[in-house]
């Protein structure tokens, strides 16, 4: 919650605060109280926002090293692709991009090539969709929706109603919106407090990532939101 | 049906941890502590054996529970392990005698200058196929012997048991006092410098050379073969196979056939490649070790190249310098800068392992200037370990007379990619990394998996090996030689360093 709110230079509301962890509006008022009678946070004019005194400075910064998110993803990510038979990735918002922290190759010994460091559209993909649901620092949403297909969300009235669903959901899904042909399935990883640090997800063409009725496969996603809860798990337990 | 798994227990140098496989060779659920490295003098290096046992008690079922498994649905354990470190116990009530002696250890380095006399290290290469050095285990049995009293009568009349972690784990799998198994497999005892590398059996000479008696050592079995049924943990269940975590790894990358070869990355690292049926005999410093040996088929042998400190020099780096936090944030220091900045860290903690094969040497920092910064010297540690690397590849390529086109990596420390492509600049070959980063698991779990026929045999594991990622050289041939260069003048620079007089 403290990081939450360092990030959030104009400070957050109790909902703000509640969406982005899980937790209950009662809880999040408990615990702000708390913080409030220490003198962690402080609270604005109106008494709607909450932002953390200075004392907090440094907490804004991002906190989980990426290739410390590697290191713990890294088994459960080759789980998940030799088991979906897919590309993996997990992904993170740096500056409104998603940058590609972890990629494990198709398990069919095809040639392909490591893209570790490069960046994706978060509104075009699954995996940014994940993260972007999130997201309460402002800075990351888009200005501008770039269209890389018919099928990209440009709208940003469409893009929220679509983030709110995969809050709702904890999961999100990508239908050629990014590539021609391709599908791909994402899940948010949680790591300390909740927070969501980054996403893990698949991509793959349409016919195996869907069903006949062109409906992301159940099997696929359940296993895709297992992946995150087992690497939120890693990241939550050793601290 | 409900889906059947093997378990594999690696117990290794800085944890204990449980993997279950499923019948592709999947990883489904891991759990895992770390024990405490004691440190009771410079140079040396314990574990307590019960904490051990007491972990492996607890990550086997919490890697059960993970998926919510019964533990009928087990079909066999595999065993893995740190090799060498050594451990003594009483056999009537099963309590360690002592703390284990950690294969990075060099309370022994003396009695291996004294054993070795005016014949040098090298007087037993040809019936144990390793040289007299302070990382094997005979030496450090002699030595618990010499200095405890009392003791050497003791293991005379066969009250005292000695082992290395698999035959403790299995022992106390087993019932521990009460019946327990007293049992090692060929790779472990490979690394004894106490088996004979031909017969695969305790040779009298090297007992009397080290002078221990016989009754204190396990019976040696095959890799892959049941052991016997647990009845501590996970009861009624078959344990499968026993194996160095080295060899297990070989094993695990499916490198059955000679010419095949791995290097995993962990604490220590360690290339390994596989001879056939051939012992050969090394001329460049690489170790003649057994690969595995499935039920009563010949054995299967390999070539090593062991590098003692890898992964450790990270944290070293780590909890030693306090630089970062965790062994994954050395690559984002190192990314703060282009190159080493001229620095170069040779980690000879306890001395130098292979091609190198000196004890007395000691770690060095060359090149250091003014410029030098944090950044840099985060990326003196991962070159460290491409270096060492090229080392061992260099000797291993001259010894088998075929350059190495890909290095197939496995461990802990492949998850870094500044280390990875740096690799592959420095070796000029593919660098790649299978689906299965937890090799040292996977072998042990195939090995147990084929002595219960839950999988068929090799080839269809064969089958299951996936690659996950993949490096390409591009550095300048030119800088590649400079680097090189460097790091050998630093080397020369380590040696030397402990003087018989001090
Ligand atoms: N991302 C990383 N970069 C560099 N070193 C790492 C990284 N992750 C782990 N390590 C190192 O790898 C070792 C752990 O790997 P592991 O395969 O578990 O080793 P072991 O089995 O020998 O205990 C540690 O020494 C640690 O410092
Ligand atoms: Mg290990």
């Amino acid at each position: 919650m403290l990081r939450l709110l360092a990030a959030a230079p104009d400070g957050l509301g109790v909902a703000d605060l509640g969406n982005a962890l899980g937790l209950a509006k009662t809880t999040v008022h408990g615990i702000l109280r708390t913080l409030h009678q220490v003198g962690f946070v402080e609270q604005d004019h109106s008494g709607a926002h909450y932002h953390l005194s200075d004392a907090f400075g440094r907490l804004g910064e991002s906190y989980l090293d990426p290739n410390e998110l590697r290191s713990r993803a890294i088994n459960w990510a080759d789980s998940l692709a030799s088991r979906s038979g897919e590309v993996v990735r997990v992904g993170r918002l740096v500056e409104g991009k998603v940058v590609v922290v972890h990629h494990v190759f198709r398990p069919d010994d095809s040639d392909q090539d490591l893209d570790v460091g490069t960046t994706l559209p978060p509104h075009a993909c699954a995996l940014g969709k994940a993260v972007l649901a999130f997201d309460t620092s402002g800075a990351a949403r888009p200005r501008k929706l770039e269209a890389f297909t018919t099928r990209t969300i440009v709208d940003p009235t469409r893009l929220a109603e679509e983030l709110a669903s995969v809050r709702a959901r904890e999961w999100a899904a990508e239908f050629e919106e990014h590539t021609v042909e391709l599908a791909g399935i994402a899940a948010p990883i949680r790591g300390l407090g909740g927070l969501v640090v980054g996403a893990v997800g698949l991509t793959g063409r349409i016919e195996r990532i869907c069903d006949s009725r062109l409906r992301h496969r159940p099997d696929l996603v359940s296993m895709v939101r297992a992946t995150a809860e087992a690497i939120g798990r890693d990241l939550r337990e050793d601290n | 049906m409900a889906e059947r798994y093997v378990a594999a227990v690696d117990q290794g140098t800085n944890s204990s941890r449980c993997i279950l496989f499923d019948r592709r060779g999947r990883l489904v659920s891991v759990a895992q502590r770390e024990h405490r490295q004691l440190f009771p003098r410079p140079g040396w290096v314990e574990h307590d054996a019960e904490e051990i046992w007491r972990n492996v008690t607890r990550v086997v079922p919490a890697a059960v529970r993970q998926i919510g498994a019964e533990p009928s649905q087990i079909v066999a354990i595999g065993i893995t392990n740190q090799r060498e470190t050594s451990l003594l116990w009483d056999r009537a009530t099963g309590r360690p005698i002592g703390n284990a002696v950690v294969w990075q250890d060099t309370r022994t380095d003396r009695l291996v200058t004294e054993l070795a006399g005016d014949e040098g290290p090298d007087r037993f290469q040809d019936l144990c196929g390793l040289p007299l050095t302070t990382y094997f285990s005979a030496p450090r049995l002699r030595w618990m012997l010499d200095h405890t009293p009392g003791l050497r009568q003791r293991a005379e009349r066969g009250e005292v048991l000695f082992g290395t972690m698999e035959t403790w784990l299995i022992w106390n799998f087993t019932g521990g006092a009460n019946g327990g198994l007293h049992v090692t497999d060929v790779t472990n005892a490979s690394r004894t410098m106490l088996m004979n590398i031909e017969t695969l059996e305790w040779d009298d000479q090297l007992l009397e050379a080290f002078d221990v008696p016989r009754a204190v050592l396990p019976e040696i079995r095959p890799s892959s073969g049941v052991f016997a049924t647990a009845t501590e943990v996970l009861p009624g269940v078959r344990i499968g196979a026993a194996l160095g975590d080295q060899q297990a790894a070989l094993f695990g990358q499916t490198c059955f056939s000679a010419g095949e070869a791995k290097c995993t990355y962990g604490t220590g690292s360690f290339l390994l490649l596989h001879t056939g049926q051939e012992i050969v005999r090394s001329k460049h410093g690489m170790l003649t070790t057994v690969a595995y040996q499935i039920g009563d088929e010949p054995a299967s042998y390999a070539l090593e190249g062991s590098m003692a400190v890898t992964g450790s020099l990270v944290q070293w780096f780590r909890d030693g310098l306090g630089l970062i936090h965790t062994a994954a944030e050395i690559e984002t220091l190192a990314r703060t800068v282009e190159d080493n900045g001229g620095a170069y860290i040779v980690p000879a903690f306890s001395g130098l392992f292979a091609p190198h094969w000196r004890s007395e040497a000691r770690g060095v920092i060359a090149g250091l200037t003014g410029y030098i910064t944090k950044g840099h010297l985060a990326r003196a540690v991962l070159e460290a370990t491409g270096f060492q690397t090229l080392e061992v590849v260099d000797a291993m390529n001259a010894d088998s007379g075929i350059a190495l086109t890909a290095l197939k990596v496995d461990g802990g420390m492949t998850a870094n990619n500044l280390l990875m492509q740096f690799l592959a600049d420095l070796l000029d070959v593919r660098v790649v990394r299978p689906m299965v980063t937890e090799t040292v698991s996977l072998g042990a779990a195939y090995a147990a998996g084929l002595a219960v026929g839950y999988w068929p045999d090799l080839e269809g594991l064969r089958s299951n090996w996936h690659r996950a990622g993949q490096w390409l050289p591009h550095m300048d041939p030119a800088r590649r030689e400079t680097e090189y260069a460097n790091w050998k003048a630093a080397v020369q620079r380590t040696f030397n360093w402990i003087r018989p007089d001090q």
